[in-house]
């Protein structure tokens, strides 16, 4: 299959994770979500130089991966592809930081290191539950749950065109390069120059594209607000849900767990 | 009822880049009418519909829908009586459920939440949708994406119809069920279509725009049968009749 058809399936993919139907993604969508703002928050809480006390956290992703019935792969390849960011942010933390905090069977490891490693450590655990979030959550969802939350429409707004939208244009995009591609042959028809008339072509039919949307928009009745009607109920599962992950991630923040076992282990 | 008549009344318009897309329109449609439209490419059909509802106000002439004056004082009445369902669904479907979309209309016309939920099943019902409501529409066929706009716009309760070309792009049983549910409308209906044989079977009244103007006004069957004529405007015998 030809890349560009590949990149647009693979966009698709998370989306279709999205409607199966497993006790996670049954969770009301706003409960989901604050859960995981209130689980990034507090990860992101720690001092630099915590790295143990984040460990335990990995407990979350680990369990809507697996009750989720979300592949893990997928979600790995997706942080994989985002971490070249976090790599170089913290790549000058073990230079500038040279002060010996531990010492790991006889080779010493500096205070660079160790919030180098939490930075990643971090940067895993907040991109891979928002990750999941989204694969578990339909994205219209979110935009409901963001609504009811007080998030302004404009932005909810927004967010429901780019998902409505992002798989029209991707097609559009994927027509426009698949008939360069029948036409082209070799290197002719692939440079830079017929890039820059493929997007050009792009942008005068997204423009018309959205005129013909506004159109239609309007033909309904539009006045600026876009009214949604959906009732949130809350689920007993919900409130359960909500008060052990948050109840969870407090006492983590509270008890060095990992300290604690540790210390139960050596008594024995 | 007065309401549901349609007049335009030497409709003039040009686009800002100067094409000159309707050249002194005159028509009048009654209530309960079933209209076709149909022309060559580029005599002016979507043009026209996109007046209907006063998307575009015409540069000089008179539109009047029901006892009003189009202008953009009653656009807002325009398009609460004339509904329009476009050639392209992906251009119309943009809410991200089905359901959201077809309550779109309903919800903007401030209509209470029972009773938007009521229209929107009765919509989907008509159309025989129902079970696609909680769908995205990128996962809807062609067909079901047609048909669901139609719901769209039907849960407005519109007087008057309005379609643009729709059968484009369907398989031929799409098609003939949205023939079949088409013929089922009470509505006052205006199609245009180069689906000669979608408006012989639904329309009882053509129009033939040609070059901005109405050239012929008369019943479908007489016109879609005269041969010349269709031929002066790029068009030819429907397939039904060509065989006869």
């Amino acid at each position: 299959m030809p890349n560009f058809d590949k990149e647009y399936f693979n966009i698709g993919y998370l989306d279709a994770l999205s409607y199966k139907q497993t006790f996670i993604h049954e969770i009301n969508p706003g409960i989901k979500l604050v859960v995981t703002l209130v689980f990034i928050l507090i990860v992101v809480s720690f001092s630099k130089y915590e790295i143990h006390r984040l460990m335990p956290y990995f407990v979350f992703p680990v369990f809507l991966i697996s009750a989720g019935e979300i592949p893990a792969w997928v979600i790995l390849k997706k942080i994989f592809v985002v971490s070249p960011f976090v790599l170089f942010a913290g790549m000058f933390n073990p230079v500038l930081d040279t002060t010996i905090v531990y010492t790991i069977s006889g080779i010493p490891v500096s205070g660079g290191w160790i919030s180098y490693a939490s930075i990643i450590i971090k940067f895993i655990l907040t991109i891979s539950s928002a990750l999941l979030l989204i694969a578990t959550t339909s994205f219209p969802g979110i935009c409901f749950a963001l609504d009811k939350l007080r998030v302004p429409k404009i932005f909810v707004m927004q967010l429901l065109f780019i998902y409505r939208y992002l798989f029209v244009l991707a097609e559009e995009a994927m027509r426009i390069v698949r008939a360069r591609n029948m036409r082209a042959f070799g290197k002719h028809g692939r440079d830079i120059k017929t890039y820059i008339n493929i997007i050009g072509t792009f942008l005068i039919r997204s423009i018309e594209r959205s005129e013909r949307i506004y159109h239609a928009i309007c033909s309904r009745g539009f006045d600026g607000q876009i009214r949604l009607l959906r009732d949130i109920n809350l689920k007993f599962t919900d409130i359960i849900f909500a008060l052990i992950s948050v109840s969870v991630f407090i006492i983590l923040r509270m008890y060095d767990i990992a300290e604690l076992i540790g210390d139960a282990v050596l008594k024995f | 009822m007065s309401h549901h008549i349609i007049e335009f009344n030497d409709v003039h318009f040009t686009y800002p880049d100067g094409t000159y897309a309707l050249k002194g329109l005159d028509f009048r449609i009654t209530h309960g009418e079933s209209v076709g439209v149909v022309g060559a490419n580029g005599a002016g059909k979507s043009t026209l519909i996109s007046h209907m509802n006063g998307y575009l106000l015409p540069a000089k002439g008179t539109i009047t829908i029901g006892d009003m004056q189009l202008n953009k004082s009653t656009i807002n009445h325009a398009r609460k009586t004339v509904g329009v369902v476009f050639q392209n669904p992906d251009d119309q479907l943009f809410m991200p459920t089905v359901f959201d979309d077809v309550a779109f209309g309903p919800l903007n016309l401030g209509m209470t939440k029972e009773r938007v939920i009521e229209r929107v099943n009765e919509a989907l019902t008509t159309v025989g949708c129902l079970n696609l409501k909680d769908k995205p529409p990128h996962h809807l066929s062609m067909g079901q994406k047609r048909a669901v706009t139609i719901a769209a716009v039907i849960a407005m309760q519109p007087d008057i119809l309005v379609m643009d070309e729709p059968a484009a792009s369907l398989d031929p049983r799409s098609r003939r069920q949205l023939i079949n549910l088409l013929k089922e409308f009470r509505h006052t209906k205006i199609i245009a279509s180069h689906d000669l044989d979608l408006i012989l079977d639904v329309c009882k009244r053509c129009l033939v725009i040609s070059d901005g103007k109405v050239t012929a006004d008369g019943r479908t069957d007489e016109i879609l049968l005269n041969e010349t004529l269709l031929e002066e405007n790029n068009l030819e015998l429907p397939l039904s009749l060509q065989h006869k």
